[in-house]
Formats: C-alpha cells, sequence, structure tokens
C-alpha cells in the first residue's frame, strides 16, 4: 500500500508538526555492558558471547564502570542533571534476538535528565531541550533467510547471531522539537548530527553509523496551525543516516497531513522507514499488547555516582561547542560567513581533524566545503558519510604541496577515491594523473604551441603579453592538463622573452 | 551395607584423613546406597557416576602426594538442579529444559569443585523451585524418607531426603520462601539459608533473584557450618553478593554456647493453624534453650501477617520476568517448529508444553502484578510491606540477638494433600518467609517428632544479615542438648528404608 | 465481582507467551481470581509513607573494569541450540519486526 501524501507546503499550510527524537548510539567501551566479551564489529557469528550476554540460565549482570562514564559524560555534554541514585529496570517483553526476553535498561530513574542543547540551521540557532539519556543494553542480530533481499517478510526462517548482544547503549530523548514546519526536518537533521559530533568529541563512540552504532527513531505528530491540541503521534524506526531523518520526517509530515485533510486519523504505531523507496511503511499498532512491565532489576544494585567522580568526569569533559566554534572560526581566520558555510555544511569536526594533519585550514575548507560537499550533496548523504577521510584530504593535499597535483587533478583522485577505485596512488597511476615536472617535456609542448599558434606569438610580440594566456591553455591542453600551470608561465615567459 | 554412609561429613573427612578410608570407597558407598534405594525415594534427576568416582579418585591422588586439601575434601554431596554444572544436565525440575547441558559451571560449583567436594549428582525439586513439596517436578515427586507416602517439603525436597536416606552426608539447596528450611524441618535434617548475598547466586537459575539464596544442608549443624564455609564468600559475578568476610559459623558450630544470648519468640508465628505437635517440640525446644543459659523473651512483628501475600506477589512477578527466557530460541525444549509456525507461535506452544502447572499459575500472577494500571496496588504495595517487615526485623534485633519459631506450621503432610489448593500449599512458608524478604540469615534444625505423625519438627532460628553465627550457635546448642536426651541426633531416629537391590 | 475474568486470563496468557488451552483457561482463572483476592490483602496495609524495598540489601555502585574475559566458543555457544545454521541460531520465520 503506497500511502497518499501532500505536498509539503500544502502540508505546512494546514499543520504544524511536532517532533521527538530518540537516538540510540552504541558506546566504544572494549566490553559489553554487562558482561566482559568483546564489542569489534564484524567479527564471526556469535563469537563474542557468553553465558551473560547468551541469557544462559543462572547468569548474572555486572555493570560495566565505563559505560556508566560515558553516560555520564554524555549527559553533562548535553547540559544534564545526573541522577544522584538511579537504578536499572526490565523492559520485559519477547523477541528472538533478544536473549533475556527482557531488556535491560533504565525506566523512572535514568542516569541523566532536563538538558538541553542548540543546533544551528541556515544560520538560525534552535534550542532542543533534552529530556533524558539512559543505559541500556542492546540486541542480536537476525538475518532473515528464504525471503526477497532479506526482508522479514516471506522470510522462512531466520539466523541469530548474538554479537551485538549486550553492546552498551545510550539512549537519548529530546522533549518535544516544535520549531517552523518548514525548518523541522532541517532541524532534527542538524540535531543527529551535532549529537554524532558531539560524541566523537567526548570520544564515547566510534558513531559509525553504517555499521548501525548511532540510528534514530523520530517521533512526529501534527496540530492544526495555531492549534495546541498535540495529535496523534507515529514513531519511524530504523532511521539511520542524517539524509534519511530529513525524508523520515518531511515524508511522515505529508503523510500524516494526507490522512488527516481526508479526514482520516492518525494510528499511533511503529512505522518502518525504507531507505530505497523513501517512504515510511505500518509496523506494530501500539496496542494493550505492548506492556514492557517495567520494575527495577534485581540483579543489579542502584547505580549512585558521586558529585566527586562526576566533577572529575565534568572536569575531563572538552570545551563546550559554542566557545569552540567562536576559538577557532579566530584561529583558522574565516569569517561569519565562511564559518556559518563550515557548520551547515557539517564540515567542522572534519576540518578541524585535516587541519590536525597539517593541512592550512584554507585548503580543508576548500576540499570539504568544494569538491566533496558536491559529491555529498549529489549522493544524497552527509560528508561524513561519503568514505573520504580527513587523512584522504590531508595526503591529497600533501600532493598539491610538494607540487605533484595540481587542484585539478586532485578532483580527479577524490572522484577516484569516491568510487572506490583503490589508494591514492593506485588512482593517480591508473588514471595517469600524476604531473609533469620534466622541463624538456614542458619546453617541447612550449615549442608546439608556439609552432602551432603564430598570430598568438605575434600579438604577444606586438605588445600584448596577456594573449600568453592563450598559449598556456594550449600547453595545458597538450599535456592534458598533467602540468603546473605556474611553471609552465614562467618557462613560456622565458621563451617568448616577456 | 557400608556403615560409611551413616558417618557425618566431618567424621567422613576424618577417615580420609587419616587414611582408613579412601575418597572413592566413601563415593562407591554412597553411589551403592542410591542405587538400593532411590527407586523408593526418588530424591536424584541424575547421578554423576562416572565424574564423581573420577573426582574421588582426583582428591584421593592428590592426598596421596601430600597436597594440603580443603577441610571436605573427597565428601560426596548431592546438587539440587537448579545449579548449573558444566556438561551435567541441569533441569530446574522442568520439561522446558530436559536434556539441556550448560556449557558453565556456577559459582557454588567452582566452589565445590575447588574444595574437592565430590559431586554425585542433581537432585530433585519442584519445577524452577516453584512449590513446597516437590511434587510440581516434571520428573515425579521425592518421597520422605520418614515416610514414603509423604512430601518431603519443598522446593529443595530431592536434597533434603537424599539426607535422610542417606544417599549423601552433604547437599546443596536454595532458599526463596523457605526452600532450603521446610524440607530441612520436615526431614530431621539440618538446613540453613544463609544471609541474601553471602553466597553467590551466579548459575543458580534463578526463579525471584531478590529473595533466591543457595545454602547448605546436612545431617549435623557442624557439618551444615563445614560446607557454608566451603561455599559462601563474595563473588564478583553476582552484583548482589557481599564483599565481606564469611560469618564464622564453622567455630559457632563447634561452640554452640546460648549462655546470655537474648532469643525472642515471634509472637505473630504460632497458634491458629499450626499443628500441636509442632508448637509442643518448638516449646520445649524454646525450654531447653533457657536451661542452657539463653535469655527467651516474646517480640511481636506485627507486619509478618503480611510477609505470605507480598511474597506471594514479589515472587511470581520477578519469576515472570527471569522465565521469559525460555523461549525455544536459543536451548531446552522446542515445540511445534514445523516449518509454517512462526517464531511467535513456537515460543507459545513451547512454553504452554514445558511449564507446568503451577509455573504457569505463577507467571500469570506476575504478569498481572507489573501489569500497567495494577503495578502500583500489586507489586508496588507488596514492595513497601518489605520495607514494614525489615523494619519489624530491626525493631526486634535491638531487644534480642535472634529471632526464633517453628521452622512449619505442620509436619510433611500426605503426597497429593494439597496439590490443587494453591493457597493451603503456599502457607508452608508461613514462617519462612519474612526472612528472605528481609535478606536474614535463618536456619532450620531437627527439634523431635510431632506426637501426632511420629513426622520431625524445625527449629527454626532467624539471626541479622551476615549473623548466621548466631544461627549455628543455637542450633549446636539445641543439637547437642537434644542428643543428650535421645542418645543420638534425631537422624538415627528414621526408620530403615527397604534396600530395593 | 471476580478480581479477575477469564478474559484478562486469557490476555495474561498471551502477554505471557503461553498458548493455554481452554480446559486449563477454565481451571485457572477462578484459581487466580481467589490469589489475586488473597494478595490482595497487601492494600490493606497503610504505607503511603514507607519507601518500597526492591532489593534486600541496600548495596550500591557495583561495577566492574571495562575489560574483556575470554567468551565461550561458538561451539559451546550453540551447544543448547534447537537448531542451528552458519554458527547462528536458526529460529523459526519471525512475524513482526522489532
Amino acid at each position: 500500500m503506497t500511502a497518499d501524501v501532500l505536498e509539503i507546503d500544502d502540508a505546512l499550510a494546514q499543520y504544524d508538526p511536532v517532533m521527538g527524537l530518540e537516538v540510540h548510539v552504541e558506546l566504544n567501551t572494549k566490553s559489553k555492558m554487562f558482561c566482559g566479551c568483546p564489542t569489534e564489529f564484524g567479527a564471526p557469528p556469535n563469537t563474542q558471547t557468553c553465558p551473560v550476554c547468551l541469557g544462559l540460565p543462572g547468569a548474572l549482570p555486572v555493570v560495566n564502570r565505563r559505560g556508566v562514564e560515558s553516560a555520564i559524560k554524555i549527559g553533562l555534554a548535553l547540559n544534564c542533571e545526573i541522577a544522584e541514585w538511579c537504578r536499572f529496570a526490565r523492559k520485559n517483553y519477547f523477541y528472538p534476538d533478544m536473549p533475556k526476553n527482557f531488556q535491560t535498561s533504565q525506566y523512572d530513574e535514568p542516569i541523566a535528565y532536563n538538558g538541553w542543547t542548540e543546533v544551528v540551521v541556515d544560520g538560525e540557532t534552535y534550542r532542543i531541550e533534552i529530556e533524558r539519556a539512559h543505559m541500556e543494553e542492546d540486541t542480536g542480530k537476525s538475518t532473515h533467510v528464504g525471503g526477497a533481499t532479506g526482508r522479514i517478510h516471506g522470510a522462512s526462517h531466520s539466523l541469530v547471531d548474538y554479537n551485538r548482544a549486550g553492546i552498551p547503549l545510550i539512549e537519548i530523548v529530546t522533549k518535544t522539537i516544535e520549531v517552523p514546519g518548514e525548518k523541522a526536518a532541517a532541524v532534527a537533521r542538524a540535531y543527529v548530527s551535532m549529537l554524532r559530533d558531539l560524541l566523537l568529541a567526548l570520544g564515547v563512540s566510534d558513531v559509525r553509523m553504517d555499521q548501525g552504532s548511532l540510528r534514530c527513531d523520530a517521533n512526529v505528530s501534527l496540530k492544526p496551525s495555531g492549534s495546541t491540541v498535540l495529535g496523534t503521534r507515529t514513531e519511524t524506526k530504523n532511521v539511520n543516516s542524517f539524509r534519511s531523518v530529513e525524508r523520515a520526517v518531511t515524508y511522515e509530515i505529508t503523510r500524516q497531513a494526507a490522512v488527516l485533510s481526508a479526514g482520516g486519523k492518525v494510528l499511533q504505531e511503529t512505522r518502518h522507514w525504507h531507505e530505497d523507496t523513501g517512504i515510511t511503511t505500518s509496523g506494530r499498532e501500539k496496542s494493550d499488547a505492548e506492556d514492557y512491565r517495567y520494575f527495577p532489576e534485581p540483579d543489579l544494585v542502584p547505580v549512585a555516582p558521586s558529585r566527586e567522580w562526576v566533577e572529575e568526569i565534568r572536569a575531563s569533559l572538552p570545551e563546550a561547542p559554542s566557545l569552540r566554534r567562536v576559538r577557532l572560526q579566530e584561529e583558522w581566520g574565516f569569517t561569519d560567513l565562511e564559518m556559518r558555510d563550515v557548520i551547515n555544511g557539517n564540515a567542522l569536526e572534519l576540518i578541524v581533524t585535516t587541519v590536525d594533519l597539517g593541512v592550512s585550514p584554507a585548503a580543508a575548507k576548500k576540499w570539504w566545503l568544494g569538491e566533496l560537499a558536491r559529491a555529498a550533496n549529489e549522493s544524497g548523504k552527509d560528508l561524513g558519510e561519503l568514505g573520504i577521510s580527513p587523512t584522504d584530504v590531508s595526503n591529497v593535499q600533501a600532493r598539491v604541496d610538494k607540487g605533484e597535483l595540481n587542484d585539478k587533478l586532485a578532483r580527479q583522485v577524490f572522484d577516484g577515491l569516491l568510487k572506490g577505485e583503490g589508494t591514492i596512488d593506485e588512482i593517480i597511476a591508473a588514471r595517469g594523473l600524476a604531473l609533469v615536472s620534466d622541463d624538456s617535456a614542458l619546453i617541447e609542448a612550449i615549442d608546439r604551441a608556439i609552432a602551432a599558434n603564430p598570430d598568438v606569438v605575434e600579438k604577444v610580440n606586438s605588445g600584448k603579453p596577456a594573449a600568453a594566456g592563450a598559449l598556456i591553455g594550449a600547453v595545458m591542453k597538450d599535456m592534458r592538463g598533467q602540468a603546473d600551470a605556474a611553471k609552465v608561465r614562467e618557462l613560456l615567459n622565458a621563451k617568448l622573452g616577456i | 551395607m557400608s556403615d560409611l554412609i551413616r558417618k557425618t561429613a566431618a567424621e567422613l573427612a576424618e577417615l580420609m584423613t587419616s587414611g582408613q578410608a579412601s575418597s572413592v570407597e566413601i563415593t562407591q558407598a554412597h553411589l551403592d546406597r542410591i542405587a538400593a534405594v532411590d527407586a523408593d525415594v526418588h530424591a536424584f534427576l541424575h547421578i554423576d557416576t562416572e565424574g564423581a568416582l573420577a573426582q574421588a579418585a582426583a582428591v584421593d591422588t592428590r592426598r596421596a602426594a601430600g597436597e594440603e586439601l580443603a577441610p571436605l575434601a573427597g565428601v560426596p554431596l548431592a546438587l539440587k538442579d537448579v545449579l548449573t554444572q558444566e556438561g551435567i544436565p541441569t533441569t530446574a525440575g522442568s520439561k522446558i529444559l530436559e536434556g539441556w547441558k550448560p556449557p558453565y559451571d556456577s559459582t557454588m560449583v567452582k566452589r565445590l569443585k575447588a574444595a574437592g567436594i565430590v559431586i554425585l549428582g542433581k537432585t530433585n525439586m519442584d519445577e524452577f523451585a516453584m512449590g513446597s513439596s516437590t511434587e510440581n517436578s516434571a520428573y515425579g515427586t521425592t518421597h520422605n524418607p520418614w515416610d514414603l507416602g509423604r512430601i518431603p517439603g519443598g522446593s529443595g525436597g530431592g536434597s533434603s531426603a537424599a539426607l535422610a536416606a542417606y544417599e549423601a552426608p552433604l547437599a546443596i539447596g536454595t532458599d526463596t520462601g523457605g526452600s532450603i528450611r521446610q524440607p530441612g524441618a520436615f526431614t530431621g535434617t539440618v538446613g540453613v539459608k544463609p544471609t541474601y548475598g553471602g553466597t553467590s547466586r551466579y548459575g543458580l537459575i534463578a526463579l525471584a533473584s531478590s529473595l533466591d539464596t543457595p545454602g547448605p544442608c546436612a545431617r549435623t549443624t557442624l557439618d551444615a557450618a563445614l560446607l557454608h564455609e566451603a561455599i559462601a564468600g563474595y563473588d564478583p559475578m553476582d552484583s548482589t553478593s557481599i564483599d565481606q568476610p564469611v560469618p564464622a559459623v564453622v567455630a559457632a558450630a563447634r561452640n554452640g554456647d546460648v549462655a546470655g544470648l537474648r532469643v525472642g519468640v515471634v509472637k505473630e508465628l504460632g497458634g491458629e493453624g499450626y499443628q500441636p505437635g509442632v508448637e509442643a517440640r518448638f516449646h520445649e525446644a524454646v525450654e531447653l534453650l533457657t536451661k542452657l543459659g539463653a535469655e527467651v523473651v516474646e517480640v511481636s512483628c506485627p507486619h509478618f501477617q503480611y510477609a505470605l501475600p507480598a511474597y506471594y506477589l514479589i515472587l511470581p512477578s520477578e519469576a515472570s520476568s527471569n522465565l521469559a527466557k525460555f523461549d525455544a530460541m536459543r536451548y531446552g525444549l522446542r515445540v511445534g517448529d514445523d516449518g509454517t509456525n512462526s517464531a511467535e507461535k513456537v515460543m507459545n506452544l513451547t512454553r504452554e508444553a514445558g511449564f507446568g502447572a503451577e509455573v504457569k499459575r505463577r507467571i500469570m500472577l506476575g504478569t498481572h502484578a507489573l501489569s500497567s494500571g495494577y503495578y502500583d496496588a500489586y507489586y508496588g504495595q507488596a514492595q513497601k510491606v518489605r520495607t514494614l517487615i525489615a523494619r519489624d526485623f530491626e525493631n526486634a534485633y535491638h531487644q534480642v540477638d535472634v529471632l526464633v519459631s517453628p521452622a512449619t506450621p505442620t509436619t510433611a503432610f500426605a503426597i497429593g494433600d494439597r496439590i490443587d489448593d494453591p493457597i493451603a500449599m503456599y502457607k508452608n512458608d508461613l514462617c519462612t518467609i519474612p526472612s528472605n524478604l528481609a535478606g536474614n540469615a535463618a536456619a532450620s534444625f531437627p527439634c523431635g517428632l510431632a506426637d501426632e505423625d511420629n513426622m520431625p519438627v524445625g527449629f527454626h532460628v532467624m539471626a541479622p544479615v551476615l549473623r548466621d553465627d548466631l544461627c549455628y550457635t543455637v542450633g549446636a546448642a539445641l543439637e547437642s542438648a537434644l542428643a543428650e536426651q535421645w542418645g543420638g541426633v534425631l537422624m538415627t531416629k528414621a526408620p530403615e528404608l527397604e534396600v530395593t537391590r | 465481582m471476580p478480581s479477575i475474568t477469564r478474559e484478562e486470563v486469557a490476555h495474561l496468557a498471551r502477554l505471557a507467551r503461553i498458548e493455554l488451552t481452554d480446559d486449563e483457561l477454565d481451571h485457572l482463572a477462578p484459581q487466580l481470581d481467589q490469589i489475586i483476592t488473597w494478595v490482595g490483602q497487601v492494600s490493606q496495609v497503610a504505607a503511603d509513607d514507607i519507601p518500597p524495598t526492591s532489593h534486600a540489601l541496600p548495596l550500591t555502585n557495583v561495577m566492574r573494569a571495562d575489560e574483556n574475559v575470554p567468551c565461550l566458543t561458538p561451539e559451546q555457544a550453540l551447544s543448547g541450540a534447537p537448531a542451528a545454521e552458519e554458527q547462528r541460531f536458526r529460529v523459526p520465520r519471525i512475524l513482526e519486526e522489532d
């Protein structure tokens, strides 16, 4: 079934969206939340399990101190209060990839609560209130067999790998976000992207979205424009890239608007986001069958972080993002406008890392906001999801600085990297991108250009040196761009006696 | 029949130390006894003949090599089937775990093995320890060696019956609401529920996590204390384990001096509903303690009357969640996997087929007590009652050192008597449950036979957290005074079992 | 008025994933009703100002260092599996997405 949708402008003309975002982030601890199994991604199936994370009869959990510390870090960075005393709770529901058929989580006593943060969209700052950040554990992973392309529907059976079961998760929940309708989707995207940067800066997660270590659920509801009565919300799951967050929110706004304007009712339900088709489909309806029967986890004792510990962690936090932005702008010598582009383009952390690798701020900005931003835009990905690392940028720029590449060739190297053609050296070799630094080859090309363009030489000789530009163009063309233009001009000028 | 099986664990240890018997001989004697009487008693679900003899031989070899061994090295033991032992079938008395062989040892088993204690096999129990009679075992009822027509108590009826039938000198039980103490009382043996957190729960298949406590069972106070010392102590694998020294239980059991000890008789645990023969033996035992120099007073614990209903909310709630993992996906029984049924359907069918009536009853009750709209009235309120009961204990311990009561309102009843009257069955645990709710130490010691039926009566001692030693002090005093009267411990009065082989 | 109806018991069975038979429901519903009425006496205790106790002992902050310990081998992990395939637990088709 394809749900009818309204045009976004029509939807926003009639309704105001209200959002809530739940982000799950996998921590980068060495061991799982409640046992000593490793957390490495991509290990062979069921090689990182033990009685505890397999939920074997008799096994008992013990809390990972670093998991708690990371939760407190995240809480503090989001300006939350840190609980003086809190407990884990069991969230009871059956699912084959959940070993104990309850998730060890936190319920009404989260470790961090009542915080806020800010995101910038189109130069405007929006404040986002944080409801809570709490600790929990991940589930195993099911592979569905026998159906179409790994889908659950039509599958004959499933295969479960519990390596991921028990990896620590922090769930960060916003309060309702109400921003001008036309900004809602972009704010949602900016928020998730900001969280990614923050978590990286805190060093608590690798935030590999391609590996599912940051996952977003978007709650969306609509209320008639100007009304204060909240509508029924849906929870869209499986929204796992920045662009998807934006698209899924937009889609839900247009879908719900279509339902409501046709006189229908929005169902309170879980919906699934489909990256390929760009739509959400109905999951399960929230019904009385969904009664999680939370109660305090009797196998774990309460966590009561001392204020000394909390202050120690606070002192170890990196500087606040807003202060840091001011400092970086000054260090880099960017204008306000340039800085805004950097932030809107989600390039801040990438540029920081690139500059740390020895690239000038101007060059780092040129690549990330130029060629790479263009590629990201075309593929609908975020800069950080492109597969190009700050190290790649630094290595390419180093070759430009050494005169082995010019900007035009460098762009081709990036193109090759984006297309997965191998390492920088392999791409340069395969595409034949090295600059010709051999003077004799250049002089031969210059001789050919002079011979082929007597009229231009005539003009230069008759006192119009600017006409030499055409000769440089001819030489560059002859060299198929693989020459340093400055060098060509130098040699040509000498030849022509200018 | 070898007289090795009549010896206490302490005596067996002495025989081995002095070279008069080997662990293999002792182990074989007990295996022979099991073969001879267990068809009638049905204390065991699994007998690990090969493993036990191998363990015994290893101890003998180490002893021969002059190694320093733990006090109980080489003594055989019966293990309740609720604790995991690597490679040995572990069912918790349930069909849903039939054939499951755990890939790991519980902390309990690790400690037993480290102490050189020989594990004979796994003992019968009510399914997932839910019951007071072993009638809820999926593998048949255990019979009380004092009267094979009666139940041995539960849930750890298999462990206590094994002691009373001389199939093992030592056993391990687990006590959630009385599952060590009540079978101890019903079989004329000693059963100790250590302080919650004093013994590790790692590898104990959970019934109610905040109540479950593994502990020692034996025929004498000293044997129980020796076993207690071997298995107790901090375990980093159990978050609720107490990181403090083990109370000096062996010293207390050897000393047994109650002179000056303040003993409180709990007013609320007696009277209506208590069998006259039980009350008579209990009061005689209290008299005896007075003669031995204890200062006996009556103490009121007004909220104990709510302990049983509070317990039957807290336990099923935790159990409903603990037992959710038995879903046919990763281990155990799987029913209805015919290639068309969904995982959800297979879970439903398996749990229907794999769980017995009492387990279903309690899962349903717990699911109800935790569900939205009922939580505050049931589970929440029960937890408040738990606080009040803990305060009753606290107040009492300002006045006295230990509290005492009968261990059970009645003696062991006939098989089948209460099987379909859950509330009557639950009332077996009236006296034992408060200590589980508060986490205190408690124990049952034999104090004679009831006049009505000649069945054993248990004397219940409750002591503050980490004062397990006080239980042993009282138990040892009582035991030696009674032995003087009787000319031996109560167990010597047990009828001879017919040997079927 | 029973404290719990047959329909509610059927609902609990669905929540608890137990496929009860009609006979069982007939037998269980009145039993549960009786038990629930009996345990309901806890509500007679006035305890509004009493804090609930979730743990027997007041321990806090029991944590372990973030260190790895040896895992089970995949063979051990799968040793009890009713069915296994490609070193994974094989389970029947799953109806609902999580």
